[in-house]
C-alpha cells in the first residue's frame, strides 16, 4: 500500500514534468505494472450512440498487448461512464487521474463533455488525445491537447468547408443553411455561415429547428420558396431521417445543386440501410469512406474485426464514423509514449508535435493546438445505391468522396433532383 | 433562541469548519470534485423540499430553476465580470422571480397544475436561452473563471467550500423555514387547504413565498455551475437528471422535515457518485427508478418516516 | 407556389401533426382527465407501444395491423398497473397527488431502461409501403407518413367517444370520475371499472406509439419530449373531454406549424407551455370543461 503510495506520488511528480527524470519511475517502479489509460466514455444518455467508440479501444489495447505492450508493460484501459452528463466530467476525470491513477488520457466524445476537462489537464499539466470535439482546443490553446479526428485547423469554421468548396466549384450563389438546435449543428450552421459569406454567397434563408421535430414538410417549403442553390444542413440521426422523408414527399426546387453538409446519420448503418435510395444525391460529411482511396490492409483489418464485435453488442454494425478514431487515438498515446520513451507527459507531447504518426486512417500530423495540420473532412455523396441492403455501403461507389481533391473517388453529381433520380 | 436552535448552529459551524480544514486534510482533490456534486444536490433537495415537502407542490421544473441560476452567472461573469458572490445574489432573485410567476400562474388552482406547469418551465426557457444568441443558444458558453483566491489549494477545493456554504445556508433557512409560523402554515395547507384557508391562515401568500425562497436556493445551487464545468449549454443546465434527483432525493430521505432532504441527497448523490466510478450503465438509473417506486409503494414517508413509523404516528 | 397555397399547406400540416397528438394524449385525457390519476409515464408507455410496432414490423407486420394486435397486451399491462397503483394507495385512503406522481415518474424510467437493454439505445424505425409516398389535393400536399398515422388519431377518438356514450361500461367509467359512492351502491365495483378504464388508457398508447414511429424514428426516450405537450392538451381540453383532446391537439398543431413556418420554428417547443399557462392563469376549466 505504502509503496503503491509512493509511486504513485512519483509518477505525478514527474507527470508534471518537474522533480523526478520520468524514466526512473518507470523502470524503477512500473516493471510490470500495466500501463493505464483512462477515458470517459458515454454509454448512456443522449450520447450513447458514440459508445461504439469502445471497441475501438478494446481493439487497439488487443493489439498492443499481441505486440509486446508498451515500454515493456502491459496496456490497461480504465473507462467510466460520463451518463453524456457534462457535470459529471470534472469528477470523472479526477477521479481517473487521483484514484484510478491513470497514466495517460483520452477526451470524452465531443465538444460539450470536453470543454468541462480543459482547465483540468490544463491546471495539471497533462496530455490527452481529444475525441471529435471541433474546436476542442482554440480557447483553452493547452500544449498537450490532440485531436484523434481529423477536422483540421480552426476547425469551428473550417470543418465543412469541403461543402463550400464543391458550392462555389458548381457555381452556387444563394445558400440556405438548416440546423438542429443542438450544439454541434448549431456550430456546423455558424460557421457555414462564415465561409459562405466568405465566398461572396447570399444566405436566402438561416433558421434552426428545435430537437425532436418530427415534420420537416413546412421547414422544406419555406426553403423552396427562396430558392436557394444549396442548402447546407446540420442534423442529428432522427431528423436527418425526417429532413429525408420530406424531401422524398415534398421535392425540392431544381435550382438545388447541393444538399446536406454537416446531417449526422447518414453515416450509420442502420439509418443508411433504413432510407437505402432514399439517400442518394445527398452531399454529406463523413470521416472514412471505404473508398480505393482510403483503403489500407490495417483499416481493412480493423474492420474484420470491428463488425462482428459490433453486431453481438448490438452497436452500429458499419462503424466508419467512430470506432476507427478511437483506435487512432490509442495509436497516437502509443507513437507518443515510444517516441517519448517514457510517460512524462511533456516528452510525449513534445514529440507528437514534431513527428508524423502513421494511422490506421492515414497519416497524421498536429499543428501547436493539436488540430492535424491538414483537414481531413470528407464530403462524400450517396450515389448507386439500390434497396436496403447494408452491405453494400461496406463497398466502393456507394459513398463517393468528392471532396477533399486528394482523396477523390468520384463525380459530384448535380443538381440534387439529378443525382437523387439515380 | 431554543436549545435545538444552540444545536444546530454549533454543528453547523463544526461543518463549515471542517470544510476549510478539509483540503489540508484530505490530498486527493477527487473527494472535493465528488464533493461538490453531492453538496450541491443537498442544495437542490433542500430547495426542492420547502415547497414540494412543506407545502407538497410538486416542482417537475428544478432543473429550470437551477440551469436559470446558471445561465445568470455564466453571463453576468462574460458579459461584465461580475465575480461570484455577485452572480449568486442575481441567481437567487432570478429564481425567486421564477418562482413567484410560476407559482401567481398556477398556484390558485389544484396543486396537480402547478406540477404540470413546471414540466413545461424547462422547455420554455430551454426555448428562450435558444433564441438569444448573446447566452450562446445551443453552442453553449464557455467561462473561464478566474483562479481561486489564495488560501484555497485549488479549483475543486474553493468550489467545494463554496458550495459548503451554500448548501449550510439553505439548510439553516429550510430549518427556519419549517419551524417558524411559516412551516406551520404550509402543513396546514399541506393538510387541507380549504381547513387553512378558513382558520385565517392566509394560504396563497405562504404558498408564494415557499415558492419564491425555493426557487431562490435551486437557483442559489446553479450559480457556481458554469465555474465547476467551465462550460454551460442549455442540455445538460437543463438536463433531466436534476430534476429527477430533486425529486427522489427529499423522497428517499423524507419530506416532512428539514433532515429528510438532506439524508436523501446525501444518501443518493454519493450512491451514484461511487457508481459512476464503479458499475457503470443504464443500471444506474434503473436503479434510481426502481428505488423512487419502492419508497413510494413501501416507505411513503421516506427514510425518516421509516425510523419514526413505530412512534408517534399520523403528525400533520 | 402562392403565399396562399402556402399557408394551406402549413394548416394542413398542423392539422395531421394535431391529429398526431391526439392519438399520443388520449391514453392521459382517460387516467388523469377522467380518473385523476397523473400517469406521467403514460408518454413512456405510447414509447413502449411504439417498441412493439416496431418489433412486430421487423417480421413484415404492417404496423396498423400490429397496433391493432398491440391493444390486447397493454390492456392487460394498463389493468396490471393500475391494481399494483391501486394496491398501494387505496389502502391508504386517498393518493397522495406527489406520490402517485414519483410512483410514475420511477416506472417511466423503468420503462425507459427495460427498452434500453433489450433494444439499445438507436433509433428505430418502420417500413411500410405508405412511408415515403405523398399525396396532391390541388395545391396540397400530404406525405402519406403523416396522413396515415393522423387518421388514426381521429379514429381512436370516435371510437372512444362511442363507447363512453353507448355502452354501459363506458357509462360506469364515466360515472366513476363524478360519484364512486352511488356507483357502488348501485352494485357495481368501482376498483373494477377503474382498472377497466386504466386498461383502455394503457390500450391506446400502441396506437400513440404507432403513430409516431410511423412519422419518424423512435428511441427509448423519445416519451419525455412528449411529456409535456400531451399534459398540456389534457388540461386545455378541460380535463377527460374525449372530443375536446381532438379539438385541442388539432389546435396545438395549427399553432406550431404557424409559428414554425412564419416565425422560426426553433420558438415552437415554447407554443404548448405558454398556451397552457395562459389557460391556467385565465380559464382554469380548460376550454371545454365545466367549472367544478
Amino acid at each position: 500500500m505504502i509503496t503503491r503510495r509512493n509511486f504513485n506520488r512519483l509518477a505525478a511528480a514527474a507527470a508534471s514534468g518537474l522533480a523526478m527524470p520520468a524514466v526512473l519511475t518507470g523502470r524503477a517502479f512500473g516493471q510490470d505494472k500495466p500501463i493505464r489509460f483512462g477515458a470517459s466514455i458515454s454509454l448512456t444518455g443522449a450520447l450513447a450512440g458514440t459508445k461504439n467508440g469502445q471497441i475501438g479501444y478494446e481493439l487497439w489495447r488487443d493489439d498492443v498487448n499481441a505486440a509486446g505492450g508498451l515500454l515493456g508493460r502491459p496496456v490497461e484501459l480504465v473507462l467510466l461512464d460520463d451518463q453524456s452528463t457534462a457535470s459529471n466530467i470534472p469528477a470523472i476525470y479526477s477521479a481517473l487521474v487521483d484514484v484510478e491513477k491513470c497514466d495517460v488520457l483520452f477526451g470524452p466524445y465531443g465538444a460539450s463533455l470536453t470543454a468541462p476537462v480543459m482547465p483540468f489537464i490544463k491546471q495539471r499539466d497533462l496530455f490527452m488525445i481529444g475525441m471529435f470535439p471541433l474546436a476542442g482546443n482554440d480557447q483553452a490553446k493547452h500544449d498537450k491537447f490532440f485531436h484523434s479526428a481529423a477536422w483540421g485547423p480552426n476547425s469551428g469554421t473550417d470543418w465543412a468547408r469541403g461543402f463550400f468548396d464543391l458550392a462555389k466549384s458548381v457555381g452556387v450563389k444563394k445558400l440556405a443553411i438548416l440546423a438542429n438546435d443542438l450544439e454541434f449543428s448549431k456550430n456546423a450552421a455558424v460557421g457555414g455561415a462564415k465561409v459562405a459569406e466568405e465566398y461572396g454567397m447570399e444566405i436566402v434563408f438561416n433558421q434552426s429547428y428545435p430537437p425532436n421535430t418530427s415534420d420537416f414538410s413546412t421547414i422544406l417549403r419555406n426553403i423552396s420558396a427562396a430558392n436557394p442553390d444549396a442548402v447546407f444542413i446540420g442534423s442529428y440521426p432522427a431528423d436527418s431521417t425526417a429532413i429525408i422523408h420530406s424531401v422524398r414527399e415534398i421535392g425540392v426546387p431544381d435550382s438545388v445543386k447541393l444538399f446536406g453538409g454537416a446531417m449526422i446519420g447518414p453515416q450509420y448503418g442502420s439509418l443508411l440501410s433504413s432510407l437505402g435510395p432514399e439517400l442518394n444525391g445527398l452531399v454529406n460529411c463523413h470521416l472514412f469512406s471505404p473508398e480505393p482511396t482510403m483503403q489500407s490492409a490495417e483499416i481493412k483489418s480493423f474492420f474484420d474485426r470491428y463488425v462482428p464485435r459490433a453486431e453481438k453488442e448490438g452497436v452500429d454494425p458499419l462503424g466508419f464514423y467512430i470506432p476507427p478514431f478511437y483506435y487512432v487515438a490509442g495509436q497516437l498515446a502509443a507513437a507518443a509514449i515510444t517516441g517519448a520513451g517514457s510517460l512524462d507527459q511533456a516528452a510525449m507531447a513534445q514529440w507528437l508535435h514534431a513527428n508524423k504518426v502513421d494511422t490506421i486512417v492515414g497519416p497524421a500530423t498536429f499543428n501547436e493546438i493539436g488540430d492535424w495540420t491538414t483537414r481531413r473532412v470528407l464530403m462524400v455523396q450517396i450515389q448507386n445505391v439500390e434497396g436496403n441492403d447494408l452491405a453494400q455501403f461496406r463497398e466502393a461507389g456507394r459513398q463517393v468522396i468528392i471532396d477533399p481533391p486528394e482523396l477523390k473517388s468520384g463525380d459530384l453529381i448535380h443538381p440534387y433532383n439529378k443525382a437523387r433520380a439515380g | 433562541m431554543t436549545r435545538g436552535g444552540w444545536t444546530f448552529g454549533l454543528a453547523m459551524l463544526v461543518i463549515v469548519l471542517a470544510g476549510f480544514l478539509a483540503p489540508h486534510v484530505l490530498k486527493n482533490p477527487f473527494y472535493f470534485f465528488a464533493g461538490y456534486v453531492i453538496l450541491q444536490y443537498v442544495v437542490i433537495a433542500t430547495g426542492w423540499n420547502i415547497l414540494g415537502g412543506y407545502a407538497g407542490y410538486i416542482n417537475f421544473g428544478a432543473a429550470g430553476f437551477f440551469g436559470a441560476g446558471a445561465y445568470a452567472s455564466a453571463f453576468l461573469f462574460n458579459a461584465f465580470g461580475i465575480p461570484l458572490w455577485g452572480s449568486l445574489i442575481a441567481a437567487c432573485v432570478i429564481g425567486a422571480g421564477l418562482g413567484l410567476l410560476m407559482g401567481y400562474l398556477t398556484l390558485r388552482i389544484q396543486g396537480v397544475y402547478f406540477a404540470i406547469a413546471t414540466l413545461g418551465l424547462v422547455i420554455i426557457l430551454e426555448t428562450i436561452i435558444h433564441n438569444i444568441p448573446a447566452l450562446g443558444g445551443a453552442r453553449g458558453m464557455v467561462v473561464y473563471g478566474p483562479p481561486p483566491p489564495g488560501w484555497a489549494a485549488g479549483p475543486p477545493q474553493y468550489m467545494f467550500v463554496l458550495m459548503l456554504l451554500i448548501a449550510v445556508a439553505s439548510v439553516s433557512l429550510a430549518r427556519w423555514m419549517q419551524l417558524s409560523w411559516v412551516g406551520r402554515g404550509l402543513r396546514a395547507v399541506r393538510a387541507s387547504e380549504d381547513a387553512a384557508e378558513c382558520s385565517g391562515v392566509p394560504t396563497l401568500r405562504l404558498k408564494l413565498l415557499a415558492c419564491a425562497v425555493s426557487g431562490a436556493v435551486l437557483a442559489a445551487a446553479g450559480a457556481p455551475y458554469p465555474f465547476y464545468t467551465s462550460f454551460v449549454e442549455p442540455v445538460t443546465a437543463f438536463s433531466l437528471i436534476i430534476g429527477l434527483n430533486a425529486i427522489a432525493m427529499p423522497l428517499i430521505g423524507g419530506t416532512r422535515s428539514w433532515q429528510g432532504p438532506v439524508i436523501g441527497a446525501l444518501l443518493l448523490a454519493t450512491t451514484q457518485q461511487i457508481a459512476t466510478i464503479t458499475i457503470s450503465s443504464e443500471l444506474n438509473i434503473l436503479f434510481v427508478g426502481v428505488v423512487l417506486i419502492a419508497f413510494v409503494a413501501l416507505a411513503p414517508n421516506g427514510l425518516i418516516g421509516l425510523v419514526r413509523r413505530k412512534g408517534t404516528e399520523a403528525r400533520l | 407556389m402562392t403565399q396562399f397555397d402556402l399557408f394551406m399547406n402549413v394548416v394542413a400540416t398542423g392539422v395531421l401533426l394535431g391529429s398526431v397528438y391526439a392519438a399520443v394524449a388520449l391514453g392521459l385525457a382517460i387516467t388523469f382527465g377522467i380518473l385523476h390519476i397523473p400517469n406521467i409515464a403514460h408518454p413512456a408507455l405510447v414509447i413502449m407501444g411504439g417498441y412493439f410496432v416496431v418489433h412486430a414490423n421487423r417480421f413484415g407486420v404492417d404496423p396498423l395491423i400490429a397496433a391493432l394486435v398491440g391493444l390486447v397486451p397493454f390492456y392487460l399491462l394498463g389493468m396490471l398497473l393500475y391494481s399494483f397503483y391501486a394496491n398501494t394507495f387505496e389502502r391508504r385512503g386517498r393518493a397522495d397527488v406527489l406520490q402517485s406522481l414519483t410512483l410514475f415518474f420511477g416506472l417511466s424510467l423503468v420503462i425507459e431502461i427495460i427498452l434500453v437493454l433489450a433494444y439499445g439505445s438507436e433509433l428505430k424505425s418502420l417500413t411500410a409501403p405508405y412511408i415515403g409516398s405523398s399525396l396532391r389535393f390541388g395545391p396540397l400536399t400530404i406525405p402519406s407518413r403523416l396522413l396515415v398515422p393522423a387518421i388514426l388519431g381521429p379514429a381512436t377518438v370516435g371510437a372512444l367517444w362511442l363507447y363512453f356514450r353507448y355502452t354501459n361500461s363506458g357509462t360506469a367509467i364515466r360515472a366513476v370520475a363524478h360519484d364512486e359512492r352511488a356507483l357502488s351502491i348501485a352494485g357495481l365495483d368501482p376498483a373494477a371499472i377503474k382498472r377497466q378504464a386504466f386498461g383502455l388508457a394503457t390500450a391506446t398508447a400502441v396506437i400513440g406509439g404507432a403513430a409516431l414511429a410511423m412519422i419518424g424514428p423512435i428511441d427509448p426516450f423519445s416519451g419525455r419530449f412528449q411529456i409535456g405537450r400531451v399534459f398540456a392538451i389534457v388540461v386545455l381540453a378541460g380535463m377527460g373531454s374525449i372530443p375536446g383532446t381532438l379539438v385541442v391537439a388539432i389546435g396545438l398543431g395549427i399553432a406550431e406549424t404557424l409559428i414554425a413556418s412564419y416565425l422560426n420554428p426553433a420558438w415552437s417547443p415554447g407554443v404548448a407551455f405558454a398556451m397552457l399557462l395562459g389557460a391556467l392563469a385565465l380559464r382554469p376549466q380548460g376550454l371545454f370543461g365545466t367549472v367544478r
